[in-house]
């Protein structure tokens, strides 16, 4: 329709009606593409500003102002943000749990998927609605505390492992996926006599790549982003995520904590190329950085995942 | 091998029984259920028993978390009408449901306009860098989105002189300090956060129209905006309801982030959800069984809220959650 409308505007040969559509379709135009435009703007540009800040020199009377570029070009707010023994041992523990948590949760999740994907399971339903109950009622805050708490997991690593290791919806996920699969690879399995878990391990996992995929992506983006259990549950700095740091750098305890008294002095002067702000700025873009490496993976199995979510959930 | 299947049945005379039977032959299943029931059992229903202490007078300092659970002093609920006839029951109510409606209000549009317009475009690079810009935010974490939040809102940052240069104000707002303003900053960082992600359900769904039906609209005459009302946005209908459907049986569900992210003691009578004041009371003033029935309060509101709706959905043929 569209190749029809300019056509007819090259050739100039527009009948009254098709002259009235062009015009309708002109001003359609404009609205749609200006809407999309201000919704890029508006996604896109506060992570632009970030990074713009990230790189400026905080000593630049308009910091924190617009600007499309960097008006004056320093890296010394990574510098001080790489240098500091906090922030890189929370990269570290952040990492860890990340590397650890995520193939633990795989396999979690992966086992109750297969068994619960087997509705002829004695018992199915009372199991089923087990699990699928606790994603609409819970304990809340404080009981949950008590329990970690009374398992002796306050202030210790694996408070970031065995909570979240399991998630109902992802398990929703994987058993959809798997109750899609033919039958016929399963019992050519059987009759071969291999017994459920050789035929969970050897035929089941290796064709759910793809669902497995969104999985260990939700799995890793959630351990990335956690902050919660880690400025709840540990007191202990070696223990501290890095966004459970950057939201005591938000809370302003520490950042100054940061430099030493002379350049806060300096600072508060509007002298050093570091501020406590940039330092922000910095820490929230390295805490944003692995999200945006990842993006190829997200949009070919995340958006994919998340419909099967969506549609059969 | 016949013969010792029979004896073991002679010795355990239970095993002949069909169901006991058929559940020896799934062994392996039940045993891969092992680590999800332990972790279900740990983490969710031992919590859900530890909400005993809503009616007790829990004070930790009588050793264990059980032990003293139990043998803490019965009150009935005392705890909840402690909170319903404070002040604070009001309040929290008030600022957990105006903030939810107002990001349901502002949220729930917005992915929708987003899809139909996406499905208007035809230069495709176009298409796909809006939709990869819009889906940042959901990726990111609420720590990082609040502080690009309190960036942007700084007094000199760029929201403020955008207000300045068109004169909408002569001074910089100092956002985060007014509490007024806090329920509209929670819808609208909420929504920025979502708005890209949840459009992927409807392009989906606008996706999955059949190009017949907009080839025949065609034909009838219909232009673009014709096409949209007659033809899309009915096939969409019922991706629209159900997600309605859905979001109103999660107005409690806040989130906590964001509100304990963004919010301070500025703005604290407008930023205080039901969330955060027992996350307050609790893990920070030690009001362990106060804020233990508090939590306990939405929690039960916010089930009955999403079984409720879940049932409508049902009946009025959409799909459903369970």
């Amino acid at each position: 329709m569209n190749n029809e409308v300019a056509r007819y505007n090259k050739t100039g040969a527009a009948s009254k009606w098709s002259q009235r559509y062009t015009m309708g379709t002109v001003t359609g135009n404009t609205i749609v593409y200006g809407f999309l435009l201000v919704l890029f703007i508006v996604t896109f540009f506060p992570f632009w500003h970030i990074l713009v800040l990230s790189l400026n020199d905080a000593s630049d009377p308009t910091y924190g102002q617009f600007m499309l570029w960097p008006s004056d070009f320093s890296l010394a707010s990574y510098r001080t943000v790489l240098k500091d023994a906090e922030i890189l041992n929370s990269i570290i523990v952040t990492v860890g749990r990340t590397v650890i948590g995520v193939p633990l949760t795989l396999a979690c999740v992966s086992m109750l998927a297969y068994s619960l994907s087997k509705r002829e399971l004695v018992g199915w339903r009372g199991i089923n609605l087990f699990f699928v109950f606790t994603m609409y009622f819970g304990g809340g805050l404080i009981p949950t505390y008590m329990v970690v708490k009374s398992l002796n997991l306050i202030d210790s690593f694996w408070v970031f492992i065995f909570p979240g290791i399991m998630s109902v919806f992802w398990m929703i996920l994987v058993r959809t996926y798997m109750e899609g699969l033919p039958k016929e690879m399963e019992e050519a399995a059987q009759i071969e006599g291999a017994n459920d878990i050789l035929i969970f391990l050897k035929v089941i996992i290796p064709v759910c790549t793809p669902v497995l995929a969104t999985i260990t992506l939700f799995s890793a983006i959630n351990h990335w982003n956690s902050w919660y259990d880690s400025y709840i549950y540990t007191y202990n700095p070696d223990l501290k995520t890095l966004s459970a740091v950057l939201v005591k750098i938000l809370n302003q305890f520490e950042t100054n904590d940061m430099l030493s008294e002379a350049e806060q002095l300096a600072n508060q002067q509007r002298k050093m190329p570091v501020s406590s702000e940039s330092i922000r700025m910095a820490v929230t873009m390295v805490a944003t950085l692995p999200i945006v490496l990842m993006y190829p993976l997200l949009q070919k199995y995340f958006l994919k995942g998340m419909l099967i979510g969506a549609v059969k959930g | 091998m016949e013969v010792e299947v029979d004896r073991s049945n002679e010795k355990m005379p239970f095993l002949k029984n069909p169901t006991i039977k058929k559940m020896v032959r799934q062994r392996y299943f039940y045993l891969l259920l092992i680590p999800g029931v332990v972790w279900a059992a740990l983490f969710s229903y031992a919590p859900m028993v530890g909400l005993y202490m809503a009616f007790v007078d829990y004070q930790p300092t009588l050793g264990d978390f059980w032990g003293s659970l139990f043998k803490a002093d019965f009150v009935g609920f005392q705890w909840f009408d402690y909170f319903f006839s404070g002040q604070d029951f009001v309040r929290v109510m008030r600022n957990t449901l105006v903030s939810s409606v107002l990001t349901l209000s502002i949220g729930f549009i917005l992915p929708i306009f987003i899809a139909i317009a996406l499905n208007e475009v035809r230069i495709n690079w176009f298409k796909r860098t809006v939709q990869t810009a819009s889906y940042l935010p959901f990726f990111i974490s609420w720590v990082v989105a609040a502080s690009i939040v309190i960036t942007l809102l700084s007094a000199e940052g760029p929201v403020n002189q955008l207000l300045m240069k068109i004169g909408f104000v002569e001074q910089g707002v100092l956002f985060m300090q007014e509490g007024k303003l806090f329920w509209i900053i929670i819808a609208l960082s909420n929504s920025w956060k979502e708005m890209g992600y949840t459009s992927i359900m409807y392009v989906a769904a606008i996706a999955a129209i059949p190009t017949e039906l907009f080839e025949a609209a065609k034909v009838d005459g219909a232009g673009r905006l014709k096409q949209i009302w007659h033809v899309l946005l009915p096939m969409v209908r019922p991706t629209i309801i159900i997600l309605l459907i859905l979001n109103i049986g999660e107005l409690m569900n806040t989130g906590f982030d964001q509100y304990f992210l963004l919010g301070n003691s500025l703005n604290r009578s407008y930023s205080d959800v039901i969330d955060t004041y027992a996350f307050r009371y609790g893990i920070q003033n030690g009001m362990f069984s106060y804020a233990a029935a508090v939590s306990m309060f939405k929690a039960v509101v916010a089930f009955i809220l999403v079984i409720t709706v879940n049932n409508i959905s049902k009946k009025m043929g959409q799909a459903h959650l369970f």
